[in-house]
């Protein structure tokens, strides 16, 4: 790794990073697979990776008796992950180039850890699958793909690495595109690309291989650097969730009543009609307010302050929608729900605190109609029990109305976490149908 | 109109939930001032989520007694520019009340002494969460720290046992005596924080610009002189004038300066752009070990 060929210059960051979109990504995969190779590639050609951080891990691999630099290391920042190598959590890292900043949520492969990977998928733009082209599609390659549609991760991203060790044979990877093809024409994705690499000869990920003529799409980092991610929010349906109420109660600001919140979804303009929840009143905004001044509109995911015309009292976890565009108001959910928790499985007839967007309820756990084996998709109504990194099909009665989307219209509005009301631990994530 | 948000925007809007989410979730939250960049940042987006309602947290700091002078200063200005309760916690005073031991030699700092320093003055404030301006790109243990991260009674971080986080839905349960520290700015990396101070046009401390300080060498990295440090003869031989500034703005003991030019922020921006070494590696607390800030931060350290 010794080519260093796309530094961004200092003469691109000036001016132009004011321009600059933030891509989230996420990656899974095990020791084998490259992906530690990958990230490391990624980070060094841009630049990311400094001389102290190159030298410690250098050195830490000759004193682990290692051929050449093993960029896990820099990854696996945990004494146990170094010890057994291996990645227990999400690691987040971070690359930029002049076109896009990245984060990286870079989570371990291994079923035993499907809690890390939906942790890392939940709020990625894209997901980046690796396949060994000498092994092409395996089980692990089918559980990410899974999880990357189950979390509606927009945009996927075959990688076919290791080509360097198949003779970057045109025919070895067009196999692989099609077995994957006819894999995710199951599943719930609609934006799935495919790029030949080799992440350690550098074939396509920052340059174009020269081995592989034969492919005519972009590399690697052109494809993240240009992939359309503004449209990743959902801006029809108009939801904002009161997260907080800013009374100053100073002599400038009297009667000065905002509702702070972040966008979860649509376009808010100032005049507009809203309807708020759970009253069912109606009114208009007054004013949307930030510390940089009145805008006259606001779209997710800004952090802003809604003022309205009436004196209504809202609080925390009141939404303010439009009058002819409402979530469904309910006590009854269901939800995918992928279960995290080592000590308990989760309870049939069970109740858990809830949380959604910025409202809290409790919640009962009504039924469970299915466990889904996240390697073949099998829907499972014999064996119900949800236990570590199962994930199946729930229904929830709440004590309170929430106010929810599909979690396919809405990644916000439609998301919940369950909390063991014992120990305080997150012990599952769900997505609502 | 164009619906997307620029990188900083994004980070800002990200940041801002967060500290909404800690006034909204705690009782008693409490921001970490350190005197650097990112602990300014962070009151800055402060005022920001809460404007035109005061900061509804007061700040925390830990003062070592090996302050650099205009940290102090630049730390009293502005507390009074936005209005906001200060409350210090001094090392000196842990060590002159026997509570704590210096450490001694050549490579002394009250670097670990902070530790217990803070822990007794989050336990005194009774606070139940303390932000602080800590970055994922930091360092490898932080890169897998929690936005809220969960402390038990002794104040300890489990990193085999976080609690997972997903999309914006943030757990703050705990049981009685247990607290959490919050990463508002954990998703910026150095060069952001850098272009959005350039942004908005924050004051910083002069010690963040190119400036003559008498310097010497110790172990690869350039420390600013001061009465604080032993120094062994061939030390002290090396001291001499160089234009210099900080990176990372800590205890004078443990934190070093890098030779510069930069006397803006747009010179420093073009700096951190083309370096090659990350802004920790001035840090001589960080070159004890491998895991060093693992270990410090399972003991509760920021």
């Amino acid at each position: 790794m010794s080519t260093n060929n796309n530094q961004p210059t200092t003469q691109q960051f000036k001016g132009e990073y004011e321009d600059t979109e933030l891509l989230r990504f996420t990656t899974a995969g095990s020791v084998d697979d490259g992906k530690s190779t990958l990230i490391g590639r990624l980070l060094y050609d841009s630049k990311s990776i400094f001389e102290d951080q190159y030298d410690a891990v250098k050195s830490a691999s000759e004193r682990r008796g290692e051929d050449g630099v093993n960029f896990a290391l820099l990854t696996d920042g945990l004494k146990s992950e170094r010890e057994q190598g291996i990645t227990i959590d999400v690691a987040y890292r971070y690359f930029s180039t002049p076109k896009r900043k990245f984060i990286i949520a870079d989570t371990p492969g291994h079923i035993q850890y499907t809690r890390n990977m939906v942790t890392g998928a939940s709020t990625a733009n894209v997901a980046l699958i690796l396949i060994d082209a000498r092994n092409g599609v395996v089980e692990q390659t089918k559980r990410h793909a899974i999880i990357a549609s189950l979390l509606q991760i927009p945009h996927l991203l075959v990688c076919i690495n290791k080509m360097d060790l198949v003779d970057y044979d045109e025919d070895a990877y067009e196999r692989i595109k099609e077995d994957f093809e006819r894999f995710s024409s199951k599943l719930d994705v609609s934006d799935v690309n495919y790029i030949p690499i080799s992440a350690l000869k550098g074939d396509n990920v920052v340059t174009r291989s020269e081995s592989m003529t034969w492919f005519e799409g972009p590399t690697l980092i052109y494809y993240l650097e240009n992939v359309h991610i503004a449209s990743d929010h959902n801006f029809i349906d108009n939801r904002f969730p009161v997260q907080h109420v800013l009374r100053p109660y100073n002599d400038d600001f009297h009667d000065y009543r905002g509702y702070a919140g972040r966008i979860a979804g649509g376009i808010f303009k100032k005049g507009d009609d809203v309807l708020l929840l759970p009253t069912g009143f109606t009114s208009k905004i007054k004013k949307i307010d930030t510390f940089d001044g009145e805008l006259n509109e606001a779209f997710a995911p800004q952090s802003v302050s809604i003022l309205l015309e009436d004196d209504f009292d809202l609080s925390r976890g009141d939404m303010i929608v439009r009058p002819n565009n409402k979530p469904v108001v309910t006590q009854d959910i269901e939800v995918m729900l992928c279960w995290f928790d080592s000590e308990k499985p989760l309870q049939h007839r069970g109740k858990y605190t809830i949380l959604h967007t910025t409202n809290e309820a409790r919640c009962l756990v009504k039924d469970v109609r299915y466990k889904l084996d996240i390697n073949t998709l099998h829907r499972d109504q014999e064996d119900k029990e949800l236990k570590m990194n199962d994930i199946g099909r729930i229904v929830l009665r709440t004590t309170k109305p929430l106010y929810v989307d599909p979690y396919r219209k809405n990644r916000i509005t439609g998301s919940i976490i369950l909390i063991d009301e014992g120990t305080h631990n997150t012990v599952a994530a769900g997505m609502i149908i | 109109m164009d619906y997307h948000l620029n990188h900083l925007r994004e980070l800002e809007s990200e940041s801002i939930f967060v500290l909404r989410e800690v006034a909204a979730q705690f009782e008693n939250p409490v921001i970490l001032f350190s005197g650097g960049k990112d602990s300014i940042l962070m009151v800055y987006l402060a005022v920001k989520a809460f404007y035109p309602a005061r900061v509804p947290f007061p700040l925390l700091h830990i003062d070592t007694g090996h302050n650099f002078p205009e940290t102090l200063k630049f730390r009293d200005d502005l507390v009074e520019k936005y209005n906001l309760k200060l409350n210090v916690g001094s090392v000196q005073e842990a060590i002159n009340e026997g509570k704590i031991v210096e450490e001694k030699g050549f490579n002394a700092s009250r670097n670990l002494l902070q530790t217990s320093v803070l822990l007794e003055s989050l336990e005194n404030g009774k606070y139940d969460a303390a932000m602080g301006g800590g970055r994922r790109d930091e360092e490898k243990a932080r890169a897998k720290e929690r936005f809220f991260s969960h402390r038990d009674e002794f104040s300890q971080w489990d990193p085999k046992n976080q609690r997972p986080e997903l999309w914006n839905l943030f757990n703050a349960k705990k049981q009685y005596g247990e607290h959490f520290r919050v990463f508002p700015i954990s998703n910026w990396t150095e060069l952001d924080v850098w272009q959005y101070l350039s942004l908005e046009k924050v004051p910083l401390p002069n010690l963040y610009f190119a400036h003559e300080r008498e310097v010497f060498d110790r172990d690869g990295v350039l420390l600013a002189d001061s009465e604080f440090i032993v120094k062994k003869p061939e030390e002290t031989e090396s001291i001499r004038k160089e234009m210099v500034r900080c990176r990372t703005i800590g205890d004078m003991t443990c934190t070093g300066v890098w030779p510069s030019t930069a006397v803006t922020v747009e010179g420093i921006i073009e700096e951190v752009a083309t370096t090659r070494m990350t802004e920790r590696g001035g840090r001589t607390d960080d070159k004890r070990s491998d895991t060093a800030m693992e270990d410090r931060k399972k003991q509760g350290y920021f």
